[in-house]
C-alpha cells in the first residue's frame, strides 16, 4: 500500500516530505488530546508530539515547496478504540492551485487504484443533504426544540443534557449517531459542505457563509480522512487560535501554545491550495477486511 | 466508593446509573476526526435485566456500584423469604419472591447456589449450572423406549418442568443443565 501511495504521487510530481514530530507548539483544537515531553539541555523545555504534521507542512508550502505529501506518525492522547490507537500512520498531502473539488476528484482516483475494485463507483453528497435525509434537520440552522424531539424519538435523550445549546455538539452527535454509520455502504462517500461551526482549518465557502469548504471520506461508516481548501488568513487563523486556546481554558483542558511559526508563515503568504489527512491504518483495515486496527498494527497500544 | 471515567468502562465493571445498578457489557469510542469523542455503551440493569444503550461525553464518568457475587447455600423458604448462608462467615441473608424470581424452579434445599449482593443485601440469585433434582410426576414410560425417542414432560421437586427421555420414571432423579433447562442424563443413588 505505501509502495503505491508513494508511485501514485511521483507519477504526479508531487514531492515527499518530512517535517518533525517533535514540536515547540501544537493544534489547538480542544478535542484533541496531545502528548507532551521535556526536552533536556541548558534549560528543561516542553515539547509536543504532533497531532498531524500540518502546521509544518504549511509552512513548507508557504516557504514554496509547491505540492508536497507526506507519511508519518501521528500521536493523539485518550484516544483508544475499535478504529483509534494513540499513535497512528497518516498520510497527508497539499496541492497548490487545487480547489476541493479537484481535491476530491485526486482523493477517489488515489482509493480506486488503491482499492483494486473495492470503492468503485464513489458516492458524493452534500452534509446538509445527508442530514436531513436521516434526521430531517436542518444541519445549518440549530432548533434546540426540533433536535431535542429528534433525540428523544430515538430514544437518545442524554443527548439533551450533554449538547444543551451547544449547536456543534449537536452536530458532532447525531452526526456519529445517525447518519455516519449509513455513509458509503461497501463503496467510498465523499461529504462536502460542513457548516462552518465545524470549519476545523477550513476557509469559509466563498458563495454560502455558513458552509465550510470542508470534506470527509467515508467508507461503511467508518471515516477515513478530512480535507480542507486551507484557510490562508493569518489574522482570522490567529483568532481560531485563540478562540480555542478559550474554549480549552473554560473546560480545564490541557494548556497549548500556539503556532507562532505558522501564523508568521501565513502572513508571508500561503498559496491558494487544498489539502487532505488520510488515517492509513483505516484505509489498511479496509483494504484487508479487518475488524479491529489493532489486527493491522503490528503492536498496539495495549502490548507496545 | 469508587468512581470511572468513560475510559475505564471494561466489560463487567459495576457501576450505578439512574440509581441503579448496572454492569458495562460493551464500551465503543467513538469520535469524528475534528470533533467531541462520545463512548456508546451498552449496560446491563442488574435489578431488572433490562439491556439499555447510552451516549456519554468521554471523559464523563459514573460511580462504582458495590455489587458482588457470593457463593451461598440455600436454607429454607418461609413463605415471604428464602433464606441463603454464607458458610465461610455463616451469615444469612434473605430474598423476595421478587429478586429471587426464575432462579426458585432450581432451589434445592442445601444447594449451593450464587448470591449477587448489593450494598449487602441480595440483587438477584444465580443457580449452580447443573443441579440434581427429582421427577414427582410424569408418565409411566412404555417398554422399548431408547434414549433416542421424542420424549415427555416431567415435573420437579422444585415446581419446573423439563422434558426427559420416554425411559426416565417417576421417582428418579436426573441432572439438569438450569441455563437451558435441559435434561442431562440420571443420577444413580
Amino acid at each position: 500500500m505505501l509502495q503505491r501511495i508513494r508511485v501514485f504521487f511521483a507519477q504526479r510530481n508531487v514531492l515527499e516530505v518530512e517535517t518533525p514530530l517533535l514540536s515547540h507548539a501544537c493544534g489547538t483544537e480542544p478535542q484533541l488530546a496531545f502528548f507532551t515531553t521535556t526536552f533536556e539541555f541548558s534549560t528543561s523545555e516542553k515539547l509536543f508530539l504532533q497531532t498531524s504534521p500540518e502546521f509544518a507542512m504549511k509552512r513548507l508550502l508557504a516557504a514554496g515547496s509547491g505540492s508536497i505529501y507526506q507519511i508519518c506518525k501521528a500521536f493523539r492522547n485518550s484516544e483508544v478504540g475499535r478504529f483509534h490507537n494513540p499513535e497512528f500512520t497518516m498520510l497527508e498531502w497539499y496541492r497548490v492551485g487545487f480547489d476541493l473539488n479537484d481535491l476530491m476528484n485526486e482523493v477517489e482516483t488515489l482509493f480506486v487504484e488503491l482499492s483494486e475494485g473495492k470503492f468503485n463507483a464513489p458516492q458524493r453528497k452534500s452534509y446538509v443533504q445527508v442530514f436531513a435525509q436521516y434526521t430531517d434537520l436542518n444541519a445549518l440552522e440549530f432548533s434546540f426544540d426540533a433536535y431535542s424531539d429528534f433525540a428523544i424519538k430515538q430514544e437518545m435523550s442524554e443527548a439533551i443534557t450533554f449538547c444543551e445549546h451547544n449547536h456543534a455538539l449537536w452536530l458532532d452527535y447525531l452526526f456519529s449517531f445517525c447518519v455516519q454509520p449509513n455513509l458509503g455502504k461497501n463503496t467510498l462517500c465523499l461529504i462536502y459542505g460542513y457548516p462552518a461551526c465545524q470549519s476545523a482549518l477550513a476557509r469559509i465557502n466563498a458563495e454560502n457563509s455558513l458552509v465550510a469548504d470542508r470534506f470527509e471520506v467515508f467508507f461503511n461508516g467508518v471515516e477515513l480522512g478530512n480535507g480542507f481548501y486551507e484557510l490562508k488568513d493569518s489574522e482570522e487563523q490567529n483568532r481560531r487560535f485563540e478562540a480555542e486556546i478559550h474554549t480549552r481554558k473554560t473546560q480545564h483542558l490541557a494548556n497549548v501554545v500556539k503556532d507562532e511559526h505558522l501564523l508568521s508563515a501565513l502572513k508571508s503568504g500561503l498559496p491558494d491550495c487544498a489539502g487532505i489527512a488520510i488515517g492509513l491504518d483505516r484505509l489498511l483495515m479496509i483494504l484487508t477486511n479487518a475488524d479491529r486496527i489493532s489486527d493491522v498494527l503490528s503492536f498496539d497500544i495495549e502490548r507496545a | 466508593m469508587a468512581v470511572y471515567s468513560t475510559n475505564e468502562f471494561r466489560s463487567g465493571l459495576k457501576v450505578m446509573l439512574d440509581n441503579d445498578p448496572c454492569a458495562i457489557i460493551e464500551n465503543e469510542f467513538v469520535k469524528p476526526g475534528k470533533g467531541q469523542a462520545f463512548n456508546r455503551v451498552k449496560i446491563r440493569n442488574l435489578k431488572t435485566g433490562r439491556v439499555i444503550e447510552r451516549t456519554f461525553k468521554s471523559g464523563e464518568s459514573l460511580e462504582g456500584a458495590d455489587v458482588v457475587d457470593m457463593e451461598m447455600q440455600y436454607l429454607y423458604n418461609d413463605g415471604d423469604y428464602r433464606h441463603f448462608m454464607n458458610q465461610e462467615t455463616f451469615e444469612q441473608y434473605q430474598a423476595d419472591a421478587k429478586t429471587v424470581g426464575d432462579t426458585a424452579l432450581w432451589l434445592k434445599d442445601q444447594d449451593m447456589c450464587t448470591v449477587t449482593l448489593w450494598n449487602d443485601s441480595p440483587l438477584a440469585v444465580t443457580p449452580a449450572n447443573f443441579v440434581e433434582l427429582e421427577i414427582v410426576e410424569t408418565d409411566p414410560g412404555v417398554r422399548g423406549d431408547t434414549s433416542g425417542g421424542g420424549g415427555k414432560p416431567a415435573k420437579l421437586s422444585t415446581g419446573a418442568v423439563v422434558r426427559v427421555p420416554l425411559f426416565v420414571a417417576q421417582g428418579e432423579i436426573i441432572k439438569v443443565d438450569t441455563r437451558t433447562a435441559e435434561y442431562i442424563s440420571r443420577v444413580k443413588e
